[in-house]
């Protein structure tokens, strides 16, 4: 992956800087939300992968840090001001019951619902571009807290990601398998491939995926957006499921989401309990930042699903 | 020192959920038909309510409990 076409002043002067082409001097002010998103989205994705034509060593760069640090702060500042607006104020004391509480109170709009019944080939092919940004690096962001946990929710954590990653099978590797679906339904499935399609609101959500998933401090939301991930994700996968052999697009990228009806049925009861409710025995101070990031996953999904509901023409429901 | 610092069942049944199950490596579903296991844990369907018997396939969370 080469790094992503620029948005704004910020994301031009970041590029220059990883690809060595611009004059040094310091970052500007983002243009826009956009702008401030891909920024962030490249800084963290020197954590990951990489791109061929960025120097490695920008990843612990202090002056690229200093950007990153500042697109961080703002970017956690918001989610948790969000989080404050919006929290109830009822939540059951124990995490897992408190997790399975944000989860049936979520009222965001469903693409997977809109898929199943109603999308087009070309909305589901846009939507698949779009989510290509996450299910190929699908768990990685998760891998990086296991050496942050105490004991059980650590082997919780492997018990959890090695079913992602295959059961030692490259070939049933999750990401691998969307990028098998994405070849099948005729579009790209290298890394990173269409990161600039990207939608702000997509990539806002892998930000907030990746800053929880970089930083220790934030091991709890980390885990706690795991889990609502899992606890949202077997009945959705199930209507992609219905929606592609609907529209006669079957194969791989059905055989991916049928994966993840029968995984994330098992991984929703590993997160909530084994990971999120162990941690927060162990770590007390770690509960209310499980629910935090819980809730910042079905929130930035929400918002993610309305834009593309209306780019669409849709009315959210 | 003890042999075991956590409890770590085989089978554990999840209020108003599945049943999980470690270490199998086939089930035989209520038709007979016995399927191969590939994951270290799967989730058994307790409500019988699951499109993909004998697999838990989420749908237990629209039932409504009683």
């Amino acid at each position: 992956m080469r790094v992503p076409k620029p948005r704004g002043a910020l994301s031009q002067w970041l590029g220059a800087r990883l690809t060595g082409t611009g004059t040094a001097g310091t970052a500007p002010a983002a243009d826009s939300p956009e702008d401030e998103a891909i920024a962030l989205w490249t800084l963290h994705e020197l954590s990951y992968r990489g791109f061929e034509d960025a120097d490695d060593r920008a990843e612990w760069d202090p002056e690229v840090l200093h950007v990153r640090h500042g697109l961080e702060v703002a970017l956690e500042d918001r989610l948790r001001q969000r989080w404050a607006d919006a929290a109830p104020a009822d939540l059951p004391a124990e995490v897992p019951a408190a997790l399975a509480a944000l989860v049936d109170a979520d009222d965001g709009p469903s693409l997977a619902t809109y898929v199943r019944r109603e999308a087009d080939r070309d909305q589901v092919l846009e939507l698949l571009r779009q989510r290509s940004v996450y299910h190929l690096k699908e768990s990685d962001p998760s891998a990086f807290v296991v050496p942050r946990l105490p004991v059980r929710a650590k082997a919780a954590l492997m018990e959890l990601q090695y079913d992602e990653y295959g059961d030692g099978d490259p070939n049933r590797l999750h990401a691998h398998l969307f990028a098998r679906g994405l070849e099948a339904v005729g579009l790209r499935p290298e890394y990173g491939a269409y990161v600039d399609d990207a939608i702000t609101e997509n990539l806002e959500m892998n930000n907030a995926g990746s800053l929880f998933g970089l930083h220790r401090r934030l091991r709890g939301a980390a885990m706690g957006h795991l889990a609502a991930f899992e606890m949202t994700s077997s009945i959705p996968s199930r209507k992609m499921v219905q929606g592609l052999e609907r529209l006669e697009m079957g194969g791989p990228m059905a055989a991916y989401y049928d994966e993840h009806v029968e995984a994330d049925a098992i991984h929703e009861q590993l997160a909530a309990h084994d990971i999120c409710g162990t941690l927060a025995e162990d770590e007390p101070d770690q509960a209310a930042d499980i629910l935090f990031g819980a809730w910042t996953c079905l929130d930035v999904e929400a918002r993610f699903a309305t834009a593309v509901l209306r780019s669409w023409g849709v009315s959210p429901q | 020192m003890r042999d075991r610092d956590f409890d770590h069942p085989e089978v554990v049944l999840c209020k108003d959920g599945p049943m999980l199950l470690r270490g199998a490596t086939s089930v035989q579903d209520a038709d007979g038909t016995v399927h191969p296991v590939q994951r270290p844990v799967v989730a058994l369907c307790r409500c019988e309510k699951s499109s993909r018997l004998p697999w838990c396939d989420g749908t237990h969370k629209v039932i409504p409990k009683a």
